[in-house]
């Protein structure tokens, strides 16, 4: 029971980096924007949170400041990509390099010494009840938001007129811009809340997570995110499935290692890559639900004529 | 005009880099000059030179043929680590160590590895319809890891003091250099062929014209009859040989053996040294050198200064961010719209 508890737990907790950037990056792709510089926003937001926290800072204002750090990187792609209108593919992945660069470069006077970890919340009769308390109300207060996030993106996206705006612009950004929508301006809300949700993911890494500083510490969640997208077919439930699933892989993998389970560790960690993989192959197959919620105008940039 | 943007790019990329300096607290011209000039200011800084240049303008080349076709593969890092396995092992469990063949066939099959490696990107995209840029992406985590678990396990130098690397290559299986004070080998003239063949092939046949339209406009190419899958296949192919040999040249040439971390970002790199240099020929050349350039300058200032070797992504990363806009400025003008129309 306790290592089932502690597998459960562990999922959620792994999940949760990657629901930030994917619900942030669902956003972005449903306004018809490709930012595929996630990598580089997380590691961006890891590093200044970390930073924030060595700084003497209290804990939500380094999470507040790694959020931040995300949405500086993703204007970067936003003036390129939207004002410039440039290759969006090549704009992400000069932001993926960039983050990279500049969080290496900060993280250099970090040092090697854990912090004090972003603290879980006990609540006060919910906490103690066995089993289902330690499953559900011990978390840091972090997996509770991302879960509101989630929640809140749906009923952004599906529920209310800015979402329906925001979709429209995603699939036809003419017929928006003719009913008269600043499509630009509505774009370049859309990046920065990508990064915003990016930065929070990677401070929620460094702070929280692992809590040490670790050069390029992301290790590919980032691209893993843009795959979970795609994989989620572009729906919010199936973002929030998609990473309690690789999550949970995270966390049986790291179960294996632990248990000496006589596969070399390498190849236990190459697992979630391969997973992503073969999940992009199955959910490739589907073109026709993949047609069904993929934004039409997706890494097209967009002049509006005048 | 399009050789205009590369320039304007370098020259803000210089320019921001200078006031980065100068804001970290650094004079910013004696450190342009020791990330810049010094670097390359000998024989031996010139040899540095084109012994970096040499993988990122091969591997750049076979990558710039998949972009021409609006073939994304950003997995270059990856097949240059498969190439470099591929070519280690035989290298290392050749039966003949002495044989003259072994070159050769380290080279063979570091090329086939890459392309091996690249295939299933490939095949992936033309017959499973699955992103290229995520699987050549994810490809080369697993690349690093089988790489990290080569050495650290099965192919651990027995005498290596437990190090996490393999034993030395035979010398029959490394490149000689040129002259024993300097680094740079013969590698290089594979770099200077594939530059020669990607010219042909892009500028000069028949294949390399229609990925050319596949990638412009891919409606006019399906019109015309043009297989979508052969663009597919070709330019991830392209990228993998390339690569893969790049791998090859590098565990054959200065480093002699494999250890878990055995290129820099060649691979990444190399994608931006394609767009500098306009995914053409003679442009990647210059950007090769270019890129090597700050490679060698990361170095430079890390040992001298102590300034980060991460300072190298970040300048990648800016040539990038300004030679994308630069672009916007060389395609479009700009014109005042008045207020009320």
């Amino acid at each position: 029971m306790d290592l089932f508890i502690a597998i459960f737990t562990g999922t959620i907790i792994a999940a949760t980096p990657l629901i930030f950037a994917a619900l942030g990056e669902l956003v972005v792709e449903k306004s018809g924007v490709l930012n595929l510089g996630i990598e580089g926003m997380m590691l961006m937001g890891a590093a200044f949170a970390f930073w924030a926290v060595i700084a003497g800072l209290p804990m939500p204002v380094a999470i507040l400041a790694g959020a931040l750090a995300g949405a500086a990187a993703s204007l970067l792609f936003g003036v390129l990509a939207l004002s410039f209108l440039t290759n969006q593919y090549a704009a992400g992945l000069a932001l993926a390099i960039f983050g990279s660069g500049v969080s290496a470069f900060l993280g250099r006077g970090f040092g090697s010494e854990p912090i004090n970890a972003l603290k879980r919340i006990h609540l006060p009769v919910l906490s103690d009840i066995p089993v289902v308390g330690p499953m559900f109300f011990r978390f840091d207060p972090m997996v509770y938001f991302a879960i509101l996030m989630f929640f809140v993106i749906s009923w952004f996206l599906y529920r209310t007129k800015g979402g329906l705006i925001l979709r429209t612009i995603g699939e036809s950004p003419e017929t928006a811009h003719a009913i008269g929508y600043p499509v630009i301006r509505i774009r370049y809300l859309a990046v920065l809340f990508g990064g915003l949700m990016a930065g929070l993911a990677g401070a929620y890494l460094s702070v929280a997570y692992t809590p040490l500083w670790v050069e390029n510490m992301t290790a590919g969640k980032g691209w893993i995110s843009l795959a979970l997208v795609v994989f989620a077919t572009w729906r919010p439930l199936r973002v929030l499935l998609g990473a309690w699933l690789f999550g949970g892989m995270t966390i049986l993998q790291l179960q294996g290692q632990a248990f000496g389970i006589s596969i070399p560790s390498e190849l236990l960690s190459a697992l979630p890559y391969l997973a992503t993989i073969i999940v992009l192959v199955i959910i490739s197959q589907n073109r026709q639900m993949l047609a069904l919620h993929f934004p039409a105008s997706l890494a097209k940039p967009f002049r509006p004529s005048t | 005009m399009r050789i205009a943007a590369p320039v304007i790019a370098t020259a803000l990329t210089l320019l921001v880099g200078s006031l980065m300096f100068a804001a970290l607290g650094y004079d910013p011209v004696n450190t342009l000059q020791a990330f810049f000039i010094a670097p390359v200011n000998s024989i031996n800084g010139l040899s540095e030179l084109l012994l970096k240049a040499s993988p990122l303008i091969l591997i750049a080349c076979g990558l710039a043929v998949g972009f021409r076709a609006n073939v994304w593969n950003i997995g270059a890092e990856g097949q240059l680590i498969i190439g470099a396995i591929a070519a280690c092992g035989v290298g290392l469990f050749y039966p003949a160590p002495e044989s003259p063949l072994l070159l050769p066939l380290m080279v063979l099959a570091g090329a086939c590895a890459g392309m091996a490696w690249a295939a299933i990107p490939a095949f992936l995209r033309a017959r499973m319809n699955t992103n290229e840029i995520l699987v050549t992406l994810m490809l080369t985590y697993i690349a690093t890891l089988l790489l990290s678990w080569l050495v650290h396990g099965p192919w651990r130098d027995p005498a290596g003091f437990n190090y996490p690397q393999t034993a030395m290559l035979p010398p029959a299986a490394m490149f000689d250099p040129f002259d024993y004070s300097y680094r740079l080998n013969p590698s290089v003239f594979i770099t200077v062929a594939a530059v020669v063949i990607m010219w042909l092939f892009t500028d000069r046949s028949f294949l390399g014209y229609k990925m050319k339209v596949s990638g412009a406009a891919p409606l006019a190419a399906r019109y015309a009859g043009f297989r979508e899958s052969s663009a597919i296949w070709t330019g991830l192919l392209a990228g993998g040989a390339a690569a893969g040999i790049a791998g090859m040249a590098e565990v054959a040439g200065p480093l002699g053996q494999l250890s878990p971390q055995i290129s820099p970002g060649y691979g990444f790199a190399a994608i931006i040294v394609a767009f500098i240099g306009r995914l053409n020929a003679f442009g990647i050349v210059l950007g090769g050198l270019l890129m090597s350039l700050l490679f060698l300058g990361g170095e430079a200032v890390q040992m001298n200064l102590g300034l980060s070797s991460a300072l190298t992504r970040i300048f990648q990363g800016i040539l990038l961010f300004f030679l994308l806009a630069a672009d916007f400025f060389v395609f479009y003008r700009l014109r005042r719209i008045p207020e009320h129309a």
